[in-house]
């Protein structure tokens, strides 16, 4: 095992995590505002990056530029409709049943999409070379570089946004949404807007997934990487997600690199169950979650 | 069928506290247990071994399961990973030289034992959490199972039955199997309609409805979370035996994968959570909706040349699953339980329709 494949097995898992993040950024938004976790961000992101290989390549034709931003717009919507229709119908009901009724919204999905627009893989090209990318003797792909460059932006904005106006909004809802209603917060159309702005951050973890393995059904497996993500940095922090998400792609990396040839392959799939299990043994909130206070 | 209340009338407590107090349903039960144990006689084979079998074997998994959820109040998101772990610990007792009715317990003793560790991991934290949790479980399951050749039976990972007997009767054929499969589910049916009505079905409640609560009152939350999970894993393991040995035959690991899990909770979800009868109702509508879109599919194609694409035909059942879970936790959280009962209640008293029930 020389330095140079562990450095990038490094370099690479760290950009992957941060393209893992952003999915579980998505799904920390919908639980900062409404104290849900969806169970369906998988699934929007394989949505998303539908939405955009039909707006692009294979339907209207768009160019990519065009076709990202008015997919980010339509899934804006199918977020918020989401919201409207299925979820602000199960207020007051048990987690039990908020819970599955994503999980349903995302078996739907997972047929709905691939079923409507074919099963094949679809390539998604968004004008990254396929050339690698050599950082002196380090071996990087360039779609991953992008990818975890733009999840890492995307996530900063989205801490910018919990600190502005809205993202105060927002807080407070999470925090009481009784007590929001009462100084006068619209908290329908706040969990509305997390709905669809955490939609429209899916997309785009979509595409960028999309453009380097390819659109299928597989997308909406991502849902296990951001649960350990959203788990182990602790649901309610975009900071925590920033630092699990590095966490769990490293970790996952080096057990492609280092466990796999010993056992046999398949490490990748289970590093992100460990992680969760690991996480709810040790520290059930998280790295920077807030311990959760029930009143009886 | 109108007037089936008339003229009963307890006299004793013990009278009402039956499990189906009115005659009608002891008669109608006794006719459906009757008709099951005639059906290798009176209808098609084919009909008992690929209708009737796998209705049986999965509304006993989905009993188990529902104990969990609907009893317990505690989702898991991993029941085919238990199922799983019974399936192939009581293959290997087989093959091992194990009898089949001590395999039987075997597997559901070993997939009891894992899945309460996975329940104990799982107590620190609830709702939500748990859920991940056994999705965890279910992930790391099929793991060890893939990885480890001396489980999942070497290269072409797929492990054969050995022909076994159940009771002295060799389990080959249709009827024998169809048979050990219906005793199974007999007993964990009956077992799941006394739960309810023993000490643990009531601290389970408990439970179910709010734990700190039940802390109060002196109900220890912990032992009786774990206690449901042991319960359940159990029965889901015994199910493993049965279904590996009456119906698959050959065990590969792709059976017990997340899709057999979620398959389970939309059933105990669109049969109504802490129903037993909602159970076999559930079961009935995942196993059979599939079959009955493909035939309508079909005929579209037939009588009215709509061929649908092949993509769409073959994830129409996924779009079903799903949509089911939805629409039935939006429109009708109790699930089809709640929906015969409604019936049920309104035919009770007509024409009168505000007679108290």
């Amino acid at each position: 095992m020389d330095v140079i494949l562990l450095l990038e097995l490094a370099v690479n898992g760290i950009f992957v995590g941060l393209m893992y993040a952003l999915v579980a950024a998505g799904m920390v938004l919908i639980y900062k505002t409404s104290g849900i976790a969806n169970l369906a961000q998988g699934a929007l992101a394989m949505t998303g990056a539908y939405v955009v290989v039909m707006l692009a390549s294979a339907g209207l034709g768009l160019p990519i530029w065009a076709a990202v931003p008015l997919a980010m717009v339509v899934m804006f919507a199918v977020g918020a409709g989401i919201e409207r229709l299925a979820l602000r119908r199960m207020i007051g009901q048990p987690v039990i049943m908020v819970i599955m009724l994503t999980l349903g919204l995302e078996i739907f999905l997972r047929g709905l999409l691939p079923g409507v627009f074919g099963a094949s893989v679809k390539r998604l090209d968004i004008g990254i070379p396929n050339a690698p990318l050599f950082l002196g003797e380090l071996l990087v792909s360039r779609a991953i570089l992008i990818g975890g460059g733009v999840s890492l932006a995307l996530i900063l904005l989205s801490i910018l946004l919990f600190n502005s106006r809205f993202g105060i909004i927002m807080r407070a809802v999470s925090d009481n949404q009784t007590a929001s209603w009462s100084v006068g917060i619209r908290v329908e159309r706040a969990i509305a807007v997390a709905w669809g702005l955490s939609a429209a951050m899916a997309t785009t973890s979509g595409v960028l997934w999309g453009a380097t393995q390819g659109v299928d059904w597989s997308l909406s497996l991502l849902l296990i990487k951001a649960l350990a993500i959203a788990i182990l940095g602790g649901l309610d922090s975009i900071v925590g997600v920033l630092i699990a998400g590095v966490v769990v792609g490293l970790a996952e990396s080096m057990a492609t690199g280092i466990l796999d040839p010993i056992v046999g392959g398949g490490t990748r799939d289970v590093v992100a169950s460990v992680i969760i299990v690991v996480t709810l043994l040790v520290r059930p909130h998280g790295l920077f979650g807030r311990e959760h206070i029930e009143r009886v | 069928m109108f007037f089936r209340r008339a003229g009963i009338s307890h006299t004793r407590y013990r009278d009402e506290r039956q499990i189906w107090p009115l005659p009608i349903d002891r008669y109608t039960v006794f006719l459906i247990a009757a008709l099951l144990l005639a059906a290798p006689f009176l209808i098609d084979r084919l009909y008992v071994v690929s209708y009737l079998l796998p209705l049986i074997i999965w509304s006993t998994a989905a009993l188990g399961l529902n104990l969990l959820m609907g009893g317990a109040g505690q989702i898991h998101l991993g029941y085919g990973a238990v199922i799983g772990i019974g399936a192939y610990s009581s293959v290997h007792m087989l093959r091992a030289g194990v009898p089949f009715e001590l395999a039987m317990i075997g597997g559901g003793l070993a997939a009891a034992a894992i899945g309460s560790i996975f329940g104990a991991v799982a107590m620190r934290v609830k709702g939500l959490y748990l859920a991940m949790a056994t999705l965890a479980m279910q992930y790391i399951v099929d793991f060890v199972i893939i990885q480890f050749p001396a489980i999942s039976g070497g290269t072409q990972a797929s492990l054969p039955v050995p022909p076994t007997s159940f009771l002295g009767f060799p389990v080959e054929g249709d009827r024998v199997p169809y048979y050990v499969a219906l005793v199974i589910c007999g007993i964990v049916t009956l077992f799941m309609l006394n739960v309810r009505r023993t000490a643990f079905g009531r601290a389970l409640a408990a439970v179910r409805e709010k734990d700190y609560a039940a802390a109060i009152i002196g109900v220890d939350p912990f032992r009786f979370k774990l206690l449901a999970f042991w319960v359940s894993s159990f029965i889901g393991g015994l199910t493993g035996a049965v279904l590996s040995v009456c119906y698959y035959r050959t065990i590969a690991p792709e059976q017990f994968h997340l899709d057999l899990s979620i398959q389970l909770v939309a059933m105990v979800i669109v049969g109504g959570l802490g129903s037993v009868l909602g159970v076999f109702f559930g079961v009935a509508l995942i196993l059979f909706a599939p079959i009955l879109l493909n035939q309508a599919v079909a005929l579209l194609a037939d009588q009215f040349g709509m061929n649908l694409p092949m993509d769409l035909r073959a994830h129409l059942p996924l779009m079903l699953y799903g949509g089911l879970i939805m629409g039935f936790l939006l429109i009708e959280p109790l699930g089809l339980a709640k929906i015969r009962n409604n019936i049920r209640n309104y035919f009770l008293v007509w024409p009168f329709r505000h007679s108290r029930q």
